[in-house]
């Protein structure tokens, strides 16, 4: 039996610490440990991007990773969009576009789509599909989440 | 099921030194892992029995992207993304970009490791028929010393390598390609993103007075392990450009390689199209 670790970490701005196995996945210690259950899990094996969350700046399958590859990093889940009781400006866009509709690949999707607006404002659509190539949707056809993500790199929430 | 997390042990080196000594301390007994993204796999389906794991992801040593007038050297902990991101591999060596890119999608590709995608052997994986067409060096270490061999003798069989249990592949050297070069990669697979190859081809020629100088063909998902078409590569090094033998070269493929039938593709599937595939190459060099 392995022993615990004193995992410490920044999650969306806070300083979490929690106790947990070293080879425990970070997406279990979202939602178990820090009760984060936003972020998903859907195949557990890094092919369909449920439970992308943003570690040191770049996003990651929260199912590959193991806890101790996480200690000392920073972490944005989808709680950490919306600040307060506004809704970023993704959200609302997948909002007003119809971009969720069961939503399990939404904070995945989001999460994904605020990457790539950060790393590059004006994507056009061929740069917005492979941005949001490792997460599947099996509800929209993947249409109006391309349309919002357009919408909210325009600054519009139309 | 799933692996089993509270049977796991981690340790987490620091230097290359640390690394080292842990593995020839107890040979055998600590498995290496890097980005994680195809060990996590396995343990999450249950398909890797709990253990002990050796996370190499702090050692910094084993990290950066240097350069010299003939050579791009990349530590083993070198990301996709970095590759992507770095001016100078677009410039000298393009399918290892194409080879990056075509590996998963950015969450993987910002995790998954250069020095990781080697060792984990798979006969698969996106940038070894890069690199055999390239053709890299790998730097082994061990506290026995470093050496250094030829990418192309590294694979000895499916999961089988080069490669002692105290040792670790700390990085991988590529030669610039010098003069007037032509790249070719293609991965085929059942979408861009996320899909493991049904085949993978790269190429690299060296041109010199009309002639092809310098040819390697690398193959993925054709063979136990990534190989070279050395065949198909014989019937077109030294020949002109204007009378490349593309029939006699595309038949010499066929004996390269050895695919077999899985979820991914057929044997059949897999010969046609990477004749076919090969093919259009040989076109595209006819006019380069």
């Amino acid at each position: 039996m392995a022993e615990k670790i004193r995992l410490q970490l920044t999650v969306n701005g806070e300083p979490r610490s929690v106790e947990v196995f070293p080879m425990a996945r970070l997406v279990d210690v979202l939602r178990e440990e820090l009760k984060l259950t936003g972020t998903k899990e859907g195949c557990g094996e890094g092919e369909c991007g449920a439970c992308t969350v943003r570690l040191d700046g770049r996003i990651v399958n929260s199912c590959l990773i193991p806890a101790i590859q996480a200690q000392g990093s920073e972490l944005l889940t989808v709680e950490g969009l919306a600040e307060q009781e506004h809704l970023h400006p993704l959200q609302q866009a997948f909002h007003h576009h119809n971009g969720a509709q069961c939503g399990f690949c939404t904070p995945g999707m989001l999460i994904a789509a605020e990457d790539l607006l950060r790393r590059c404002p004006n994507p056009d659509e061929g740069q917005i599909r492979e941005g949001l190539s490792g997460n599947l949707c099996r509800c929209t056809g993947y249409v109006k989440i391309v349309d919002a993500v357009k919408a909210a790199a325009e600054g519009g929430r139309a | 099921m799933r692996g089993y997390v509270p049977g796991c042990e981690v340790k987490v080196p620091v230097t290359l030194a640390e690394a080292l000594d842990v593995l020839a301390a107890e040979p055998g007994g600590w498995r290496p892992m890097a980005g994680g993204t195809d060990l996590m796999v396995l343990f999450n389906a249950g398909r890797m029995p709990a253990g002990r794991f050796l996370d190499l992801s702090r050692i910094e040593e084993l990290r950066g992207i240097w350069e010299d007038e003939t050579t791009l050297r990349f530590g083993a902990l070198t990301t996709f993304s970095e590759m992507r991101d770095c001016p100078s591999v677009h410039r000298h060596l393009p399918n290892l970009v194409k080879s990056a890119r075509a590996t998963g999608a950015l969450a993987i590709q910002n995790r998954g490791t250069l020095g990781g995608n080697i060792a984990n052997a798979s006969p698969a994986a996106d940038t070894p028929p890069s690199l055999l067409a390239y053709g890299a060096e790998l730097e082994l270490v061990s506290l026995r010393g470093r050496r250094t061999v030829a990418y192309d003798a590294f694979h000895q069989g499916y999961k089988q390598m080069d490669l002692a249990v105290d040792e670790l592949v700390a990085g991988i050297r590529v030669p610039k390609p010098q003069g007037l070069g032509f790249h070719f990669y293609r991965k085929v697979g059942t979408r861009q993103a996320q899909a493991i190859s049904k085949l993978c081809l790269a190429a690299y020629a060296r041109i010199e007075g009309g002639l092809i100088a310098e040819f390697r063909v690398g193959l993925g998902s054709l063979a136990p392990a990534p190989v070279r078409a050395r065949r198909a590569e014989a019937m077109i090094l030294g020949k002109p450009l204007t009378a490349l033998q593309v029939t006699a070269a595309r038949e010499a493929l066929m004996a390269d390689i050895c695919p077999i039938d899985d979820i991914r593709s057929t044997v059949h599937y897999r010969r046609v199209v990477t004749a076919n595939v090969f093919q259009q190459m040989l076109e595209e060099l006819a006019h380069a």
